[in-house]
């Protein structure tokens, strides 16, 4: 049943495109730590970047790198380091993967780009809506280089969204003002503010039209292709390049349609992702998947970077909306309705669940979800253990056996 | 003579072959240690089959692999995995609705398959040895006697020594804990017994009837007895249950 051969997988036109908007952007950064022409602000993903970006600073992310050393397979090799210094295993392997590359002097941008370090930052500004970790993730790098380090403090759990919580939300934001006004040495420039709130809506869009283009059947790309060519949405979200980029992305998915070419050669299974990405084991999962003629269309992960409450006319308030709208800070109800709605338009027939260890905020399989869904929805569910970053943590024997399991399932066996 | 179908289990521990005769009977079986060369390990373990079934070769109409291994058996006709074949196996010998249980020496397996024999859902064990064979393995060594001497030592217990953790290294500390106690080693056995099964119960609810296989049950009799009367649950375990994998596998061959 598995004694299929690998389909040959067809390269997005639009990734040229891609990887220079991402080395354009290390290269700008690195350029401003060396020179000092612009002020550097740390962000987290999630975090308050359409204002950074009104302010004048040029905006590296963090989750970003820690991605990369994922996908490169550095962060198992980085992580005891961080460990060594009291940063337990058992927490985001997103921060002892960046922390132990920081002790150890290494980045993968030297790889890929030939930048040696990371771009120094000038302030550090967290949102903890991805979880508490990145607090304390920018709090090391705030004790280390000596530099401020702000945020923004989340409410968790939210069922129904209250006015009281997009008030204090927007109130935090406002309230980081004055202190980022004093590291730029320059006032806000509320236009400036607002074209990027209004570039940030725009690629959130269509980032939006890009996933939604694999609820056609057979789909134009995978969660696995998406992963990638997120990148722009995350890093360069409040620019004219990420709108660009996803307009161009979106043409060529259409055009996949039309044409109906699929990811998936074949494709007879469609299942959707929930939980972190496995980094440093893409490629062999997305190879294993198309093996067995399935694609997975669709995650909650890339659904991630979607704004739609974003409101150039109102930034604040609707930033504090856009980000108290995540997945991640909503209550179970909300998180099986949010899910249940997927079903509906991208029609998968199962769920893998990612346990990720050291991701408890992204891992929802630990409170029942995949048994109430399975049972709610009528289609099975599978739960894979691993990690985003930390491939200690994953048996890639166990996870294939699991899969082809699963779809073996799927077939009726 | 007439055509076999071959089913081969390249478990972590052990590899099983079972030949099946075109109505179903099984003809042949053989089980060895995998070892590290797994293709040959399968070899000689079909070969000893196939003796066994008065057959050759040239007899084995199709054959089907699984298990940990399963993609290195080279005269394999397709793989499955070993969730499908337990469930196959499971229902070829009691066709019912079911909860197969499945303990091998690597992991744990439960797998829900409805009247009709088709699977429903199925958990592994989490990436930890606890409650499988490897564990059990483990506390032999630390109590220094042969794995095949447990069964009877639990049988023969009088009380159990509860043991608190799960984790295989700190179970391991708490049995010698325990020994330093004075605690008797058949009671510690049957103690190491109840952690295992302690384990494979967390893993999901049992509904209908329970049927175990694996070379943990096939090896532990007792032990079947203990989930028995935890559970108060009947529970069937097939003539062969080291060999429920294989003869799914086998099964499946058929299908080709």
């Amino acid at each position: 049943m598995a004694e299929t051969a690998l389909p040959k997988r067809k390269e997005m036109v639009a990734t040229k495109t891609l990887k220079k908007i991402m080395a354009d952007h290390f290269y700008e950064l690195d350029e401003a730590a060396k020179s000092g022409y612009r002020k550097i602000a740390w962000c987290t993903s999630v975090g308050p970047a359409e204002l950074l970006r009104g302010l004048g600073f040029l905006v590296y992310f963090p989750e970003n790198h820690g991605a990369l050393l994922g996908a490169t397979r550095m962060a198992s090799e980085m992580i005891p380091h961080a460990n060594a210094i009291g940063y337990s295993p058992d927490i985001c392997s997103y921060l002892t993967s960046d922390v132990g590359a920081f002790l150890q002097g290494k980045t993968p941008l030297t790889a890929a780009y030939g930048i040696k370090s990371v771009p120094r930052p000038d302030v550090l500004v967290f949102n903890t809506n991805q979880c508490r970790d990145v607090q304390d993730w920018f709090s090391w790098y705030g004790r280390e280089l000596n530099v401020p380090v702000i945020g923004v403090h989340t409410h968790r759990d939210i069922g129904p969204i209250r006015e009281y919580q997009v008030k204090d939300i927007a109130s935090q934001i406002k309230d980081l003002v004055p202190k980022l006004e004093e590291v730029t040495g320059s006032a806000l420039d509320m236009e400036l503010l607002r074209e990027a709130v209004s570039l940030s809506k725009r690629t959130s869009e269509l980032w939006r039209a890009c996933l939604e283009a694999a609820s056609a059947v057979p789909s134009p790309w995978t969660f696995f292709d998406a992963t990638i060519h997120m990148g722009p949405a995350v890093v360069a979200r409040g620019t004219k390049a990420a709108v660009s980029y996803y307009e161009m992305l979106y043409e060529e998915l259409k055009e996949r349609i039309n044409q109906g070419t699929a990811a998936i050669e074949g494709e007879r299974h469609r299942l959707y992702w929930e939980g972190m990405p496995i980094w440093g084991k893409l490629r062999p999962l997305s190879e294993e998947f198309a093996a067995l003629k399935t694609c997975v269309v669709a995650s909650t992960y890339c659904n991630s970077w979607i704004f739609d409450q974003l409101d150039p006319a109102e930034p604040f308030e609707s930033m504090a909306l856009a980000y108290t709208e995540l997945f991640i800070v909503r209550d179970e109800g909300y998180k099986e309705r949010y899910i249940e709605e997927c079903k509906r338009l991208f029609r998968f027939d199962g769920i893998i669940f990612h346990d990720a260890k050291t991701c408890p905020n992204n891992s929802n399989n630990r409170y029942g979800m995949p048994e109430r869904i399975a049972e709610k929805l009528g289609i099975p569910t599978l739960t894979i253990n691993g990690d985003l970053n930390d491939l200690r943590c994953y048996s890639e024997e166990q996870a294939k056996t699991n899969i082809e399991a699963f779809i073996e399932q799927l077939e009726g066996a | 003579m007439s055509d076999v179908f071959a089913g081969v289990d390249v478990g972590a521990s052990r590899t099983k072959v079972a030949l099946l005769a075109a109505d179903k009977h099984l003809v042949g079986k053989s089980v060895m240690r995998s070892g590290t060369d797994f293709q040959s390990t399968a070899e000689r373990c079909l070969d000893e089959a196939l003796a066994e079934a008065g057959q050759k070769r040239s007899g084995i109409k199709s054959c089907v692999s699984t298990g940990y291994g399963r993609n290195n058996v080279s005269f394999r006709n397709d793989t499955v995995t070993e969730i499908s074949c337990h469930a196959r196996g499971c229902y070829h010998y009691f066709p019912v609705a079911m909860t197969v249980i499945d303990i091998g020496s690597q992991d744990n397996k439960v797998i829900r398959v409805d009247a009709r024999g088709r699977r429903t859902s199925f958990k592994m064990n989490r990436k930890c040895a606890a409650g499988t064979g490897a564990f059990l393995e483990e506390m032999s060594m630390r109590l220094d006697i042969p794995l095949e001497d447990m069964d009877g030592l639990a049988r023969n217990a009088v009380e159990t020594v509860e043991l608190g953790s799960y984790c295989t290294v700190f179970s391991g500390t708490e049995v010698l804990e325990k020994i330093r106690q004075g605690k008797a080693v058949a009671d510690i056995v049957r103690g190491l017994f109840l952690s295992v099964i302690k384990r494979v119960l967390e893993m999901d609810i049992l509904s209908d009837t329970v049927v175990m296989t694996g070379g943990v049950v096939a090896h532990n009799p007792f032990l079947v007895e203990m989930v028995k009367e935890l559970t108060g649950k009947e529970v069937l375990v097939p003539q062969y249950p080291q060999f429920t994998g294989a003869v799914g596998a086998a099964l499946f061959a058929i299908d080709i």
